[in-house]
């Protein structure tokens, strides 16, 4: 059954299945996700009282951490692209999905207090109201965008739309003409944070 | 003494080393897997394997589950990794949490009803599964993924996910409660 499979694929198939079998990738999956989860736990990002503090502007760590590793992650990410090492894999996007959409994911988040990936975290970590109602929650929201998805697709989702641009790319710049000034922003900001006592 | 050891098993960390090392990850995600720290195709993956389980073959006909392939990958067991992650942290820091259904910011507010608070976020986990897929990605993929990517997509959303969850907040905690 499987060599009979094989022969009828082309050669990029079979290296593509062949590649698909290799499970490493899966396993350094897991092994950046127990990194990332274990990092979030200890950030408190894990919980519902850090994370609605934060939309309440009440507790600034969510931030804090978000920021500290966009210009962390940005600084080595644009190093390696300009080393050729790696790609940027970025999404589309458009007016309809980036800021209608992402107005409903903020309603969401703030009535469940979780995001999807600091749930996991909240699973870990053991609340229960995370994984009886917020992980059932999301998934079943998931299924009902799918199932409207064909509805969506030509329309909404199309409003508006700019594609996988940069801000570099829109600006015309080098890349680390935006690069430098914003993380030299994201720190100022940070520093005005703590000095603020937020 | 903070020693070695002692630092796995604090509770919190600074904020700051937090992000500097999920930061750090970010880079090794590119490097060694190609690929962004994600997680909310996931559970719209998870959603469809159990359509799929319950009513069979031709749930894979949906476009949409053509398009994110409903199979085991890197990003599900990325999530899987949080929770064990998230999981240790927790129980080598003595924070691992028993029986708490109701988060103490909400019981302050609305009491300490277990239904209320899980039929709340069953409720919030709806919109936001749906609003994660809408955009095209969460807090994390949009948030921080794309944003360090700089992405145009990924910085409006970022910023219309925190407008639109302030306001929410304000609202639940301002006005309702």
């Amino acid at each position: 059954m499987e060599t009979k499979k094989q022969v009828s694929k082309t050669t990029l198939n079979a290296k593509e299945a062949l590649a698909e079998e290799d499970r490493r990738p899966l396993f350094f999956g897991l092994g950046f996700g127990i990194l990332f989860g274990f990092m979030l736990h200890k950030g408190g990002a894990t919980k519902y009282d850090v994370i609605v503090g934060q939309l309440l502007l009440t507790d600034f760590t969510v931030l804090k951490i978000m920021l500290s590793a966009v210009a962390t992650g940005m600084i080595g990410v644009y190093f390696m692209k300009s080393m050729g090492w790696i790609q940027l894999s970025l999404k589309k996007g458009s007016v309809g999905k980036n800021v209608l959409g992402a107005l409903i994911f903020g309603v969401g988040f703030a009535v469940l207090g979780y995001c999807p990936g600091t749930i996991a975290g909240a699973v870990g970590n053991g609340y229960l109201d995370a994984i009886v109602g917020g992980l059932s929650g999301i998934v079943l929201g998931t299924w009902i965008f799918a199932v409207m998805y064909p509805k969506l697709k030509g329309g909404i989702l199309k409003k508006g739309d700019f594609g996988d641009i940069t801000i570099p790319r829109l600006l015309k710049v080098n890349d680390w003409v935006v690069v430098v000034p914003a993380v030299a922003l994201i720190v100022l900001l940070l520093f005005w944070i703590e000095k603020a006592g937020l | 003494m903070e020693t070695i050891t002692s630092v796995f098993t604090d509770t919190h960390w600074s904020p700051y080393a937090v992000g500097i090392g999920i930061g750090i990850l970010s880079w090794l995600s590119f490097l060694i897997s190609g690929k962004p720290i994600a997680t909310s195709t996931t559970f719209a993956r998870i959603g469809g394997m159990i359509e799929e389980a319950v009513t069979g073959e031709k749930t894979k006909q949906r476009p949409y589950y053509k398009k994110i392939k409903l199979k085991m990958n890197w990003q599900m067991m990325l999530v899987v990794g949080v929770v064990l992650g998230s999981f240790l942290s927790a129980i080598i820091s003595g924070d691992f949490q028993v029986g708490v259904w109701v988060p103490s910011l909400w019981a302050s507010a609305f009491g300490d009803s277990a239904v209320l608070r899980v039929l709340v976020a069953l409720a919030g986990g709806i919109i936001l599964g749906f609003g994660s897929r809408f955009a095209g990605g969460c807090t994390s993929g949009h948030g921080i993924s794309g944003t360090l990517q700089l992405a145009v997509s990924s910085w409006v959303s970022a910023i219309f996910f925190f407008v639109g969850g302030i306001i929410t907040a304000h609202i639940i905690y301002l006005i309702i409660a």
